[in-house]
């Protein structure tokens, strides 16, 4: 291969291991020569584990000369976002409340990557507390996208999206509420995969949304993505949402047929607010399933226009909720005056969360607060309930849905951060499938101005597998996958 | 329905979050244009729809009734911004 | 102002720990006492990333409350949110359960000077206890949150109980129903009993009523019931000065013996329930509720009256036998030993529980078996203790511990019934007591009980008293 080992995708890095043609250690030190290189430019990572992850690589490269192989991961470097808890290590979900917290535990997929002999190479940065589509409310720094960085990567997980696509980690892990994984993948031109909620364990991921968080992969390619829900997926007893199911070998998914595959296109995914050149990009990409002998027809979700209110209802009370501990007693920022207590709540709270954080938390409590109950939040999930019969219904005559990912392509740093309600519609096209609980994965499928399109498929809960064939099948048959930022 | 300055300032009372003279109102400005939008849900007809709490149809799940290791008190307290004699301390507390 | 007869009204709101042996949705142990923050994970903490899961335990530990106080157990239940700010709630939520409660309209019978009453039970539900605060001098708190996250169930009573024996007597029951199907070990000194009171008044012909007063900080059941005599006079009185109690929170304080306003929260509570997201909802099926009611012992009320008609004893005694499960099982195991339930509950009454109560011990701290007390009361069934000698064995018993038998020979105290020997000593204390024999010819009954005393003198106690009392009163008959 004449690419940079950074270059690589994670299938190609850990052949490479194998082969022995490279150590983990050379493979380490090369990504985190790209880091230093691409850094000052995009600001991806808020805490960086150079030694760490040499004696991580150091680990792998001894287990291998011994013949041990952990699998697909084993010495492999990896980005793990903010909001998931490693022991000892900052964990401040770009917050200046969590700074310098260090958890005491790792999440449980933490762990998991740690047993799979992932090198950790750093935590990524994001929207604070995962409220955001941009990475632009990040308390620390701004995230930019690799193919330009005047623009955003997208967000919340831009953090994770912006490393794999400069190349500074071969594969990276986000969180997905409304979109948090896909729309920064397709932003930036990679695979994003939020998998069926109560796949992977959310126990370790500092909660944004309970019914809607699910921890997912950004990947260069779908083999890639394949590999990581191999190591990521599966029950956990520590987590009460968590599925207990018999847990499917993913990469068995990568086959290259999609005949007699029956696709649908939702209409309500393709209305004004989405821009011309996406509805191009992702029609284009339903042409080539038909070449390839899959059928696509035209199908409805008819509540999908509900689908941000009933978000932004459930979102931000269950989020009001879920960021009440923040109160400076037992860790986190404490605020340096005050008088009693409850005081000393209002100054760390007020002090220690940013906008956009309080924005949610004030809208999630007056939606829960007594009288209004009925009107927002029970109302919402009664909404809810007929958004899901919508995709139960069209799963009745297709096998997964295509839409766009986002409603356009990368916008500007600044450029919509002064009206939050403009930023709340980059998620239209994402949050329905949050809401219904389904899995749905972002694939690059164009370009418009130098800049990524992504698509979305969306399958059946649990059914993965349909999602990876079908997005490695369109892959196989494009190259928008090999192509990466010229940073 | 419209928020007020008097909403909010309830509303961030039980949120335990304070804000500005200076800052407030657009704060309210824009929490009253996201609360406008929701509202666009109360053309739902939801009559004999069931809310979805969970979205899986999984019931029952427990745990054994099993004793595990506790942390180490030193962990307990590693990221306490104040503490004395093994707990957190904070301005007293009246029942 | 005339003089209203007046009703009260009183209810009462119970949380009890349950015995589980690890916490409500964390493996940390209950264990009472322990260093502060020892027992203590990150869930139990409520930091950031961890979830609950629900302690199965605990839930058959309150479905089976539930079927002990008759409540109809729901078939669908779910856990709900408590959101609210303090430095003891870690989540500043406590998880409970909001409007579909375990189990719900229940009731116990009490007995009352007017004969049996029956107090309904309005809702048992399950939540997580919280962290303690303690008071440091500088007038900082410092907070240990051991106790965080124990499993408590809350008993909500309707407000039947009129009064504060009524209330006492209920509590009595509540507390031996508990620790008889072994849910909580009902320690109010330790906390894993807590009770709040509700209390107003109403007069006879329903015109006037005093508003409801909560009281809190209540730390036994004797607390209770005198906050709730103060409390009814305090409304009588200002109903009767045609004035009003507030609605309000009172704290009671035991060392003054009054009730004191609590301090107004500044902050309107407003708890926004909502359905705890990461916890599914719970199925209660017949089979699993017919499988907790199979494991459930028998209660106390249906014990006692299994003690009056198969032991044949009084219903006082049998009351008494049956206050708690520890008691009931150690009469039981006694009376099948000794073959005698009216014996063995006699032995127990009076004997047993009156130095057990002068020492201020348990049973457990007994230092001799129920099988060596068998002994003993068989040896008294059988004759060959007379009264006083078994009350000697079961002092050394008692005190020091031992086999009844060796005590026995070893100070001598086999009774003796030889008819001859008794015969030799009553004919020799007669001899020596001429004034007495002559009182009781001239009708004095109590120079005989001097006689018999002075015979069981002479025999060192061991002469069987009722051949005494048979060979004295005969001699006495032919002099």
């Amino acid at each position: 291969m004449n690419k940079n080992m950074y270059e690589w995708t994670l299938h190609e890095a850990r052949q490479a291991l194998r082969d022995g043609q490279v150590t983990s250690v050379a493979l380490t030190e090369a990504i985190f020569e790209r880091i230093e290189a691409v850094e000052p430019k995009i600001d991806a990572f808020i805490t960086l584990l150079k030694e760490e992850a040499l004696e991580s690589a150091r680990a792998a490269d001894a287990a291998f000369a011994r013949g041990e192989d952990l699998g697909d991961l084993h010495g492999v470097p990896i980005a793990i976002k903010d909001n998931m808890c490693t022991t000892g290590i900052p964990t401040t979900c770009a917050s200046k409340m969590l700074e310098n917290f260090r958890p005491p535990y790792d999440g449980t997929v933490v762990a998991k990557l740690k047993a799979a002999g992932a090198v950790i190479v750093g935590k990524t940065n994001l929207d604070e507390f995962a409220m955001g589509s941009s990475t632009e409310n990040s308390a620390f720094k701004v995230t930019r996208n690799p193919w330009n960085t005047n623009y955003v990567p997208g967000g919340s997980s831009g953090g994770s999206a912006a490393s794999v696509s400069a190349g500074a980690a071969y594969a990276s892990l986000g969180s997905d509420t409304g979109g948090s994984i896909r729309q920064p993948a397709s932003l930036c031109g990679l695979v994003g995969l939020k998998p069926t909620y109560g796949l992977v364990s959310r126990y370790g991921l500092v909660a944004f949304a309970s019914s809607l968080d699910q921890i997912g992969p950004f990947t260069k390619d779908v083999e890639d993505c394949a590999i990581m829900m191999n190591a990521i997926a599966g029950y956990d007893v520590k987590d009460g949402t968590s599925i207990q199911q018999e847990k499917p070998d993913y990469k068995a998914a990568l086959i290259d047929d999609v005949k007699g595959l029956r696709i649908g296109l939702p209409k309500e995914f393709f209305g004004e607010g989405i821009a011309q050149e996406v509805k191009d990009a992702v029609h284009a990409a339903a042409k080539i399933y038909e070449t390839l002998g899959a059928t696509v027809e035209e199908v409805s979700i008819p509540n999908a226009g509900y689908a941000l209110p009933i978000y932004y209802i459930i979102a931000s009370s269950e989020c009001s909720s879920n960021l009440a501990r923040f109160d400076g007693v037992r860790y986190g920022f404490r605020a340096p005056e005050f008088e009693d207590f409850n005081d000393l709540f209002a100054k760390t709270r007020t002090q220690g969360f940013g906008e956009e954080v309080k924005r949610r938390i004030m809208l999630g409590t007056y939606a829960l607060s007594s009288g209004y109950y009925d009107a927002y939040y029970n109302k919402a999930m009664k909404v809810r309930t007929l958004l899901k019969q919508d995709f139960d219904r069209a799963f009745e005559s297709v096998d997964v849905l295509l839409t766009p990912t986002s409603p356009t392509v990368a916008f500007k740093i600044g450029e919509k951060t002064d009206n939050p309600l403009e930023m709340y519609m980059s998620d239209i096209c994402t949050v329905p499938i949050n809401i219904a609980g389904v899995p749905a994965m972002s694939l690059p499928c164009g370009f418009s101005e130098g800049l990524p399109i992504g698509m979305q498929l969306i399958g059946k809960h649990f059914d993965e597998k349909t999602i990876l064939r079908a997005a490695y099948a369109y892959e196989q048959h494009t190259g928008y996958a090999q192509q990466r930022p010229s940073l | 329905m419209a928020i007020t300055i008097k909403d909010v300032e309830h509303v961030a009372k039980l949120a335990r979050l304070e804000f500005e003279e200076n800052e407030i109102l657009a704060f309210t400005e824009k929490l009253d244009a996201i609360v406008g939008y929701v509202e666009m849900l109360n053309a739902v007809n939801v009559e004999n729809v069931d809310p979805t709490y969970h979205i899986l149809p999984v019931k029952n799940r427990f745990r054994e009734d099993e004793i595990q290791a506790s942390l180490e008190r030193d962990a307990v307290l590693t990221n306490a911004p104040d503490r004395r004699g093994g707990c957190f301390r904070v301005p007293r507390v009246v029942e | 102002m005339s003089e209203m007869k007046f009703k009260t009204l009183v209810g009462l709101e119970i949380h009890a720990e349950l015995a589980t042996a690890s916490k409500m949705f964390c493996g940390c142990t209950t264990t009472y006492g322990g260093d502060v923050n020892t027992h203590c994970c990150p869930i139990c903490l409520g930091l950031p990333g961890t979830l609950p899961v629900v302690n199965k335990r605990a839930i058959e530990f309150a479905i089976q409350t539930g079927l002990a106080f008759n409540a109809k157990i729901a078939k669908k239940s779910k856990m709900d949110r408590k959101n609210y700010f303090y430095p003891d709630l870690v989540k500043a939520f406590q998880i409970s359960q909001y409007d579909m409660p375990l189990c719900e309209h229940g009731h116990v019978d009490i007995e009352t000077a007017a004969g049996r009453k029956r107090i309904g039970i309005q809702r048992i539900h399950i939540e997580e206890d919280t962290g303690k605060s303690l008071h440091a001098e500088d007038g900082s708190s410092l907070l240990d949150y051991n106790r965080c996250g124990v499993p408590l169930i809350e008993i909500v009573t309707m407000p039947d109980m009129s009064s504060a024996e009524e209330a006492g007597a209920f509590l009595e029951l509540l507390k031996s129903t508990l620790e008889y199907i072994e849910v909580s070990d009902c320690k109010m000194e330790q906390g894993s009993l807590r009770c709040d009171v509700n209390v107003n008044v109403v007069s006879e012909d329903g015109t006037v009523k005093s508003n409801i007063t909560e009281i809190k900080n209540l730390n036994s059941f004797k607390a209770a019931m005198k906050a709730i005599e103060f409390e009814t006079k305090r409304h009588v009185e200002l109903l009767e000065r045609g004035e009003n109690t507030l609605k309000e929170t009172r704290r009671w304080d035991d060392a003054k013996n009054e009730t004191f306003h609590m301090r107004t929260k500044e902050f309107v509570q407003d708890y926004r329930y909502f359905p705890e997201p990461d916890i599914v909802d719970f199925e209660i099926d017949a089979d699993w509720i017919e499988r907790l009611e199979l494991e459930l012992p028998e209660l106390p009320e249906a014990r006692k009256h299994r003690f009056i008609s198969e032991y044949g004893i009084p219903e006082y005694d049998a009351g008494v036998l049956t206050s708690t499960r520890q008691m009931a099982d150690y009469f039981e195991t006694l009376a099948i030993r000794v073959g005698d339930g009216k014996l063995s509950s006699n032995w127990i009454m009076t004997e047993l529980m009156r130095r057990l109560k002068e020492e201020g011990l348990e049973l457990d701290a007994l230092r001799f078996t129920v099988e060596q007390f068998a002994e003993l009361i068989a040896m008294v069934k059988d004759g060959t203790l007379n009264q006083n000698a078994a009350k000697k064995v079961f002092r050394r018993l008692f005190e020091e511990g031992g086999e009844p038998k060796a005590i026995v020979e070893a100070e001598g105290l086999v009774q003796t019934s030889d008819t001859s020997l008794i015969k030799e000593t009553v004919d020799s204390v007669l001899g020596a007591n001429p004034q007495s024999v002559e009182d009781y010819k001239n009708g004095k009954d109590r120079a005989f009980g001097f006689l018999v005393g002075q015979v069981m003198k002479a025999s060192k106690g061991k002469a069987n008293p009722q051949v005494v009392n048979e060979l004295l009163a005969e001699a006495l008959k032919n002099l």
